[in-house]
């Protein structure tokens, strides 16, 4: 995955689909995050009431009929919303190529659990009579299901599915598009991931009783890892889907390149259901830059993972700490301190968010650190503020979740 | 319901069921799906909404019977002329 191996063993991103609380496609996205663009309101959930979310306004009719819609998922929506974004960034015409050699793969933390809820919830109101349940219930819940909904959108025969992996689902999804792809199993690959879980008063319920979910009477300062005053996590939806292609392909058609995935590692922590492990994580972080070839100092942006969990956080924060020093060259920021936690979207949402710093050389900051936490000190937060740096040629994005699974993507500049 | 009523009732589920299809020109001796796209989970839908809504069991053995508009307002004729 360096830069002496030969094109085809080289995979590149060339195009970027996504819909985030603050932007439905990268131009928009990008812009919120320097202008500071928080995504979180107030929203009224089942059984919850008023709670903080991040919910997405792209229009699912652009490229779905009523129809989809009624039968699918929120998930599937988003998916097909995003790959069809993606392909079209990417210049790809569906028609014009084989679709028996588009692979789609998209990471998830969970799928079903929105619909079964509303399944219960409809059959509540008859009694728990299971004549009314849905006969949509088994399509709409199986595991692969947004997957599945982006190759009957669009007409792809290659391989689906989707790759369970908690928060780290949207790095695993890239990640697995990439193996596909040296594998030579497909030769253009969807990848990322998606979250409907706003849909859910399971998942907020089960953060609050965890203790565990954001509070703030302002919304859009609810989130706010690293900070001392955070008080958990803002649940929120969304998506991001890559084109991802071999850079021999890519290069062939002339494609807009957005980076070049030089490195990647997945690991488990072994140890607890949520609490996180700083030793697996520094071993995530080394095993990706070793197979990247590169060293600490080489990389310029650290997107971190941090959900505004106290321990999550802390964590976090000295395993980077074990791995750059305390002083890094690496500027850090956090994009969920702008849309909250997009769950199986975060670390495609936040990766895609970070890329246009190649070209326009700025950091997006991390908003609402007002005091940083000291168990979470390092010396180059890039906080509420952009920082122009003078190049940015490596990102390292963190993604990790529970059941302690981490993810580490390294993406390069791309130089030919 | 009057028959018209009953017809009414019919192709306002299958419009909820199939919003971007035009039911204009549905003709009521020709199968439903003949002319429009309506799959066997579309149909399902369609017996759902009779029950959620008006209590109507229909069974899988008459499921023919509403193949068209005119067999369904004749099925269900009986079955809801005291709704």
């Amino acid at each position: 995955m360096t830069a002496h191996q030969s094109t085809d063993r080289r995979v590149v991103i060339t195009g970027i689909g996504l819909t985030a609380p603050n932007g439905n496609n990268l131009t928009e996205f990008r812009q919120s995050l320097l202008q500071g663009k928080s995504g979180i309101r107030k929203v009224n959930v089942r059984y919850m009431g008023e709670v903080l979310a991040g919910l997405c306004d792209f229009d699912p009719l652009k490229y779905q009929k009523k129809k989809e819609l009624r039968r699918g998922t929120r998930a599937g929506s988003i998916a097909i919303y995003c790959a069809r974004e993606a392909l079209a960034d990417a210049k790809l015409d569906i028609g014009s190529i084989d679709r028996g050699r588009i692979g789609v793969y998209l990471g998830i933390t969970e799928h079903g659990t929105v619909e079964t809820e509303n399944e219960i919830y409809e059959i509540k109101q008859y009694n728990y009579d299971i004549r009314y349940w849905s006969h949509h219930h088994n399509p709409r819940v199986v595991a692969n299901n947004p997957a599945g909904e982006v190759t009957l959108n669009l007409g792809i025969t290659g391989p689906h599915y989707t790759l369970g992996a908690a928060c780290a689902g949207g790095n695993i999804g890239l990640i697995h598009g990439v193996q596909m792809l040296l594998l030579q199993e497909v030769d253009i690959a969807l990848g990322g991931g998606v979250s409907e879980s706003t849909g859910s008063f399971g998942i907020f319920a089960g953060f609050k009783n965890e203790g565990a979910l954001a509070f703030h009477e302002n919304p859009e300062r609810a989130c706010r890892p690293f900070d001392k005053d955070r008080n958990g996590v803002v649940v929120s939806e969304g998506g991001c889907i890559f084109v991802l292609e071999r850079l021999s392909d890519a290069l062939r058609r002339g494609a807009k390149i957005y980076g070049e995935v030089v490195g990647y590692a997945i690991n488990s922590d072994a140890t607890d259901f949520i609490f996180p492990n700083k030793e697996r994580q520094v071993e995530c972080m080394m095993l990706a830059l070793k197979r990247a070839g590169i060293s600490p100092g080489d990389i310029d942006i650290i997107s971190t993972h941090g959900t505004g969990t106290v321990e999550g956080d802390a964590v976090e924060c000295q395993a980077i700490k074990e791995v750059f020093g305390e002083s890094p060259h690496a500027c850090l920021n956090n994009t969920k301190s702008f849309i909250g936690h997009t769950m199986g979207a975060a670390g495609a949402l936040e990766l895609a968010g970070n890329l246009p710093s190649f070209e326009d050389h700025l950091v997006h900051p991390t908003i609402n650190l007002d005091n940083l936490d000291p168990q979470c000190y390092l010396s180059n937060w890039v906080i509420n503020k952009p920082r122009k740096v003078d190049k940015v040629d490596y990102i390292l994005n963190n993604s990790f979740g529970m059941l302690g699974i981490n993810s580490v993507v390294i993406v390069k500049r791309f130089a030919a | 319901m009057t028959r018209d009523q009953i017809k009414s009732v019919i192709l306002e589920i299958i419009g909820q069921i199939i919003p971007d299809e035009d039911l204009s020109n549905l003709k009521g001796d020709i199968p439903i799906r003949e002319q429009v796209e309506l799959d066997s989970m579309d149909f399902l839908d369609i017996i759902m909404e009779l029950r959620k809504r008006y209590g109507i069991e229909v069974p899988e053995n008459d499921y023919p019977k509403l193949a068209t508009l005119d067999g369904s307002v004749a099925y269900l004729e009986p079955l809801m002329k005291n709704l």
